[in-house]
């Protein structure tokens, strides 16, 4: 339990459907000091309930603790450690129409994606890839003179 | 039944059992105040400040285990309340507060006195609710009484904004309380209890770490028949002097920063730490590498973020200190109390070598001397509140506690101010007590006003002001660590305490001789005003034992065993 390495890890905080939920629980990673690197929300589809899924950074006590500290939370229900899960991330890119549309196409597909839109002086592509394979694409883009990139959270399930 | 909300609030406070609200009124919370004026199901003590509305209702539920209640207005009001509402957090304190908030269409437009309070609540209490619809409101008072008083507890706070005192609405009392996401652990785990009495029979030096939590558990009986029935050795910390009663020859002290010398070796040397309700908080480890660093560490909490928060504990326990005796007693019918027998002599030979001792004076009084007397003169039988610096040390030191609730003190968050405030509330709940509280110059001021609130209801709170002229703890730090510059810690220039106390009508006593002293504390018991008893004393005394911060528990400065501090008079 002692070794201090850190190591990132993906949580599900499932939590009740209620007003501040979420500020609750970020204000935990906040004033107890942990690492939120990527947080993504949404509501479970015909449930009173919530799934915020963050990715985070910590040694095995420090994930420990921000599990435990989740619990306590009351309107926390579940807190899930991921160990064995599907993960996906998704990001948008405007890339210059001056680029080839056909080269960045191909590009997207071979990260699970594609041109998103496209208009007069800018095309967007659009993937949904795993967060290493995400960031391989967007250094891969590169060289097609991205305009402007925005990067969802992690959204993980667990096998 | 048909009523608008401030009712309910009302009807809910009765509906709780509560008997006295501490509170202060403002423009949010009037309507509350209006219907707390029709009715008499509870006494509301308006104190002079909310921070002492708050402690108050914080000493009310320390001195009785239910849950104290305050009530504040909006912004200014709120905010003077978190003090409190911190002070009650870190000690796990139940407790609900009630504040007003601005009408609901002001909310967000920083309309006259808003403030954000669940926003800035949020890290100081265990949960809290800003009411947004009337039909929330009984279930959301339900709650904030139930989450209070059950599993680890805490301070709720309960935002009630003004319209939503003013609707009407149909009024339910709900008879119970079920939050899906919110099921705290009494039970402890059968296997981990099992092992956890197999290691206490393998071990051969025992030692039980009693903390807060065997108060809030009101398990007091039960550790002392453990200890009883193994007899095994025990350390209490801050929060739970009185649980083992002082009389008990298995209970070496106090640990820590300021614990004995015997506790803090027992700790250093012991090969199996039984942690009752304990949270292994930094003024009690030292330096964490060396704490108990040849034992194995039971630790039984009902919060399992305590357990292993800090350090690695080989048998956890997640349940009610209660509950887990009930099932780790009868397992313990057969233990071999003499193997411990060895531990018990080392232990009593630490005590012999250094027991907790001051070097006493003709010429001056002593704080200690103060603190012992007082210990002689009314004993278990009062409460004893204090504030926060030297003389909170001494008492926790040198005064006999008896009884679980007898000390209450403001231990995690450390807050001046908090002992006067928390007498009123803790006499009001035990008017049949004697109830102290043991001060210094710096602490008393921080809450004085209530001189005036104590004088009003009637409340005789002895104050007892251990005055040094000196921010003494700080004082002593720079004493130790900052080559004596005494950088604004020193308290010559000071009110007339006596004249103080008379002004706002109390009774005030000068003391500097211990037969005043003594004239002085049995006058006082008597009397059913408030008081101040200013105590001169000497100026340069230090708390030791000390384990300086950072530093291992058994690295302790020691009290000289001669009289030889008259260096600095």
């Amino acid at each position: 339990m002692a070794h201090s390495t850190k190591e990132r890890r993906v949580i599900s905080v499932i939590v009740m459907n209620e007003s501040s939920v979420l500020a609750r629980v970020t204000a935990l990673f906040a004033g107890r000091g942990y690492n939120i690197e990527s947080l993504t929300v949404a509501p479970i589809p015909d449930s009173s309930m919530s799934n915020i899924t963050i990715a985070t950074n910590g040694s095995t006590r420090v994930m420990e603790q921000i599990t435990k500290q989740l619990h306590k939370l009351i309107p926390v229900y579940k807190v899930i450690e991921h160990e064995e899960m599907v993960e996906k991330e998704m990001v948008l890119v405007k890339f210059p129409a001056a680029e080839r549309l056909s080269d960045i196409q191909a590009l997207c597909m071979a990260y699970n994606g594609g041109i998103a839109n496209v208009g007069p002086d800018m095309v967007i592509g659009m993937v949904a890839d795993e967060p290493c394979r995400v960031q391989h694409f967007l250094e891969a883009a590169k060289r097609y003179n991205p305009l402007e990139i925005v990067r969802g959270g992690v959204v993980a399930i667990e096998r | 039944m048909q009523m608008s909300g401030a009712q309910m609030v009302c009807e809910a406070i009765i509906a709780e059992g509560v008997k006295t609200v501490f509170g202060y009124p403002g423009g949010a919370i009037m309507h509350v105040y209006d219907e707390i004026y029709k009715q008499n199901g509870f006494e509301h003590i308006l104190n002079r400040h909310e921070q002492a509305s708050v402690h108050a209702a914080d000493g009310y539920a320390r001195a009785t285990g239910e849950v104290g209640v305050a009530m504040v207005t909006s912004g200014p009001g709120f905010t003077n309340a978190v003090t409190g509402l911190a002070t009650a957090y870190m000690d796990s304190i139940p407790m609900v507060v009630i504040s007003g908030q601005v009408p609901l269409s002001l909310i967000g437009t920083d309309g006259f006195q808003e403030i954000d309070a669940v926003g800035i609540s949020r890290p100081c209490t265990k949960h809290n609710f800003l009411v947004r619809r009337l039909e929330e409101l009984p279930r959301i008072l339900k709650e904030a009484f139930y989450i209070a008083r059950t599993g680890r507890p805490g301070p709720v706070l309960v935002d009630v904004p003004k319209d939503i005192t003013v609707e009407i609405g149909e009024f339910v009392y709900p008879e119970s309380v079920d939050i899906p996401s919110y099921k705290p652990t009494y039970k402890g785990n059968k296997r981990q209890i099992e092992k956890a009495v197999e290691a206490i029979k393998q071990a051969k030096k025992p030692l039980l770490y009693i903390g807060g939590g065997v108060v809030l558990s009101n398990a007091s009986e039960l550790v002392r028949e453990l200890a009883n029935k193994a007899q095994i050795p025990a350390v209490e910390t801050l929060m739970a002097r009185g649980v083992m009663g002082a009389k008990n020859p298995l209970l070496q002290g106090m640990l820590g920063m300021h614990g004995n010398y015997a506790s803090n070796m027992a700790m250093s040397e012991t090969d199996l730490v039984i942690s009752l309700g304990a949270r292994f908080d930094d003024r009690v480890t030292g330096k964490l590498s060396e704490f108990a660093k040849y034992a194995d560490i039971i630790h039984v909490d009902i919060d399992a973020a305590n357990i292993g928060k800090l350090v690695d504990v080989d048998y956890p326990i997640v349940g009610d200190i209660t509950q887990v005796l009930e099932k780790m007693l009868p397992l313990l019918e057969d233990v071999d109390s003499d193997r411990y027998q060895a531990w018990r002599e080392i232990l009593k030979r630490y005590n012999t070598l250094h027991p907790q001792s001051f070097v006493d004076s003709d010429e001056v009084i002593k704080p200690q001397w103060a603190i012992e007397r007082i210990g002689e003169l009314v004993g278990e039988e009062a409460i004893i509140t204090s504030d926060v610096g030297q003389h909170q040390m001494w008492a926790a030191q040198h005064y006999p506690f008896d009884r679980p609730r007898q000390w209450i003190n403001s231990g995690g968050l450390g807050t001046m101010g908090f002992g006067f405030p928390a007498a009123i509330g803790a006499k009001r709940a035990c008017p049949e007590k004697t109830v102290i509280n043991i001060t210094g110059d710096g602490s008393i001021l921080m809450n004085m006003q209530e001189l005036v609130t104590a004088a009003e209801y009637k409340i005789p709170v002895i104050n007892v002001i251990l005055n040094n002229h000196f921010l003494g703890m700080v004082r002593q730090w720079q004493t130790f660590f900052y080559e004596k510059r005494y950088s604004e810690t020193d308290l010559s220039f000071q009110p007339n305490f006596k004249a103080l106390a008379e002004a706002c009508g109390g009774i005030g006593y000068d003391v500097t001789t211990k037969a005043e002293f003594d004239a002085a504390l049995k006058d006082a018991i008597g009397q059913e005003k408030v008081c101040f008893m200013n105590v001169a004393t000497n100026r340069f005394e230090d708390v030791l034992p000390m384990v300086p911060a950072g530093g291992a528990l058994f690295n302790m400065m020691l009290p000289q065993k001669t009289q030889n501090s008259t260096e600095e008079k």
